[in-house]
């Protein structure tokens, strides 16, 4: 279990996050909304590592990971995939999975090897199957479609066998059929691979169909968590978020 | 699908006929000029290709790259020089000591990034350069190593012999390319190309950036001082232009002649401006003036190195005829 206490970031003065407390068990999928400006990136950049909170604590499993090396929290079980795709744009995606696979195993220091080592080719071709990549391995990954792009960096996310998984908006800047595409191969992945799943999402839709737990953050502070019915109907999260359509959209 | 990639054995092949060819060429060609030229080429291509691990492959632009083939050069000279020991011995006093230095170098620049890496590197030269001028008991100053250094046969290599040592040069540099060659295709190859597209996303990848940054660049300081212990060898000495930062720049420029995105690249780029710089200095006193504006037209109309070109070119025939063929 993924337990966040009495969390704490602020940036010159200005809370991002503040006293957040959220319990994520495993096996669990956890959808994380709330405004623009809510602190739901800075919130996954402390739970991985990529900033140090204030206060408060992250622990996964009963062990603390505030204060540990992004090499620590991703042997841990904790990976993560970016809002923007983060790339590589001149390697395939071929070579890209297998530099993952081969850094993951404590071989990206090696040079009297040449790459790939066959050892990764197994591992590389069960992620990009798992992802639906297996047609564009070939494919230097610039020349990627953004959806594709955003699969890859889920994928490469997906190689170090994280336990817990963190999306930041998987369908941001796509067109509705992609963003449905996405979030059904999100969602099998999580069925398939038993993580425990966290993502930030802002279209209500995707949210209530395949979420069973939301967290609604609101300038920093936890606002609300519940099930898609009690996320909908709660008084709080409808006047600082949803306004009144998705009340009536539920009724 | 998969992509077929050069493995250990073609590179091998290749290294040897490479090498092969330029040790026929005397006899072929029986040319002072010509010798004198590849001897050079040899000192600059690894000089260039060494610094390509780091602009190239990595994306560190480093300016002060001239640092370690004037070390080189200066470490060699003077072991052989001061401490009367073998031309294995001060090659691997020149490994070593070189290596150190680009631990030293590198372990304080590497934490600054882009524009103040590149800074520090040439600042780090600099002091170097400053160093060999003032230390005037150790190095001569201005005047470099004179006195030429001692060249005493070893396992059946005379270097005083002018043939050893154009058959020592080049097997120096085919060897040293060979190694290099293994290293951009290594899985640490890779390391350094994720480094290089990505910084922040490699490090996700639990990367330990800053420890791969070093050892690329402490092995492109090794194989740069290799690259100045050839030239030493070569002139019989050592001086301060080797260690200033005109050298740094005609590494860039070697490499920006040559192409970036090619192995063979900068090593290309070491023989295109060695023989530009021979052809202009006799044709014209303003020997500045052309090759600048060589390098201009390099830059600024083609956005690309020879070598770049060449690889597009094959690409693009290579993609035509697989459209063909189905």
């Amino acid at each position: 279990m993924l337990e966040v206490k009495g969390l704490f970031k602020s940036f010159g003065g200005v809370a991002a996050i503040s006293d957040v407390t959220i319990d994520f068990p495993t096996g669990s999928l956890t959808a994380i909304i709330g405004p623009n400006g809510a602190g739901k990136s800075t919130f996954f950049n402390l739970i991985s590592g990529g900033l140090t909170p204030d206060a408060g604590s992250v622990s996964f499993n009963g062990t603390s990971l505030v204060g540990r090396s992004r090499a620590q929290i991703i042997d841990a079980g904790i990976g993560r995939a970016f809002q923007v795709a983060r790339i590589f744009p001149t390697l395939t995606v071929e070579e890209s999975l297998l530099g993952a696979v081969t850094a993951h195993r404590q071989r990206a220091q090696n040079i009297t090897r040449r790459f790939p080592l066959p050892e990764m080719r197994d591992r590389m071709h069960e992620v990009a199957e798992m992802l639906g990549l297996t047609e564009k391995l070939g494919v230097t990954s610039a020349n990627l479609s953004h959806g594709d792009q955003k699969l890859l960096d889920i994928a490469l996310a997906l190689v170090l066998d994280p336990k817990v998984l963190l999306l930041d908006e998987p369908t941001a800047g796509m067109g509705p059929d992609e963003r449905w595409r996405m979030i059904e191969r999100v969602h099998e992945l999580w069925e398939r691979e038993k993580l425990t799943l966290i993502f930030i999402e802002h279209d209500m839709d995707i949210v209530f169909k395949i979420a069973p737990k939301i967290s609604v953050l609101c300038y920093g502070r936890l606002l609300a968590e519940g099930t898609p019915d009690e996320i909908r109907t709660n008084p709080a999260v409808i006047e600082a978020y949803l306004g009144t359509s998705h009340e009536e959209a539920a009724v | 699908m998969l992509t077929a990639r050069p493995n250990l054995a073609r590179d091998i092949l290749i290294a040897a006929v490479a090498l092969a060819l330029l040790l026929l060429l005397p006899y072929v060609w029986p040319n002072k000029m010509i010798n004198d030229l590849v001897i050079r080429v040899s000192a600059f291509a690894l000089f260039a290709t060494s610094l390509n691990l780091l602009v190239g492959y990595t994306g560190m632009v480093s300016f002060g790259h001239g640092m370690f083939f004037g070390f080189g050069a200066y470490a060699f000279g003077l072991s052989m020089q001061r401490l009367g020991v073998s031309i294995p011995t001060a090659f691997l006093i020149t490994v070593l000591s070189s290596a150190l230095l680009g631990l030293v170098v590198g372990a304080i620049s590497i934490r600054l990034k882009d524009i103040y890496f590149s800074f520090i590197t040439l600042a780090f030269q600099m002091l170097l350069y400053s160093t060999v001028i003032a230390w005037v008991p150790l190095t001569g100053g201005d005047q470099g190593l004179m006195g030429g250094i001692p060249r005493p046969p070893f396992l059946g290599v005379d270097l005083s012999i002018e043939a050893h040592r154009y058959a020592f040069a080049v097997t120096v540099m085919v060897a040293g390319l060979l190694i290099l060659r293994q290293i951009v295709e290594s899985p640490f190859g890779y390391t350094l190309r994720m480094i290089r597209d990505n910084t922040e996303r490699a490090s996700f990848l639990g990367i330990n950036v800053f420890r791969a940054k070093l050892t690329a660049f402490v092995i492109a300081g090794v194989f740069g001082a290799i690259g100045g212990m050839v030239m030493a060898l070569f002139v019989s000495g050592a001086y301060p232009e080797f260690v200033n930062w005109t050298m740094s720049g005609e590494g860039i420029f070697m490499i920006m002649l040559g192409g970036l995105s090619t192995f063979i690249g900068p090593a290309a780029g070491a023989l295109i401006l060695s023989v530009l710089n021979d052809v202009i200095t006799r044709g014209t006193e303003h020997h500045g003036l052309f090759l600048g504006a060589v390098i201009l037209l390099f830059a600024l109309g083609l956005r690309k190195g020879v070598t770049d070109f060449i690889a597009d070119w094959l690409r693009l025939n290579r993609e035509a005829g697989s459209r063909g063929g189905n």
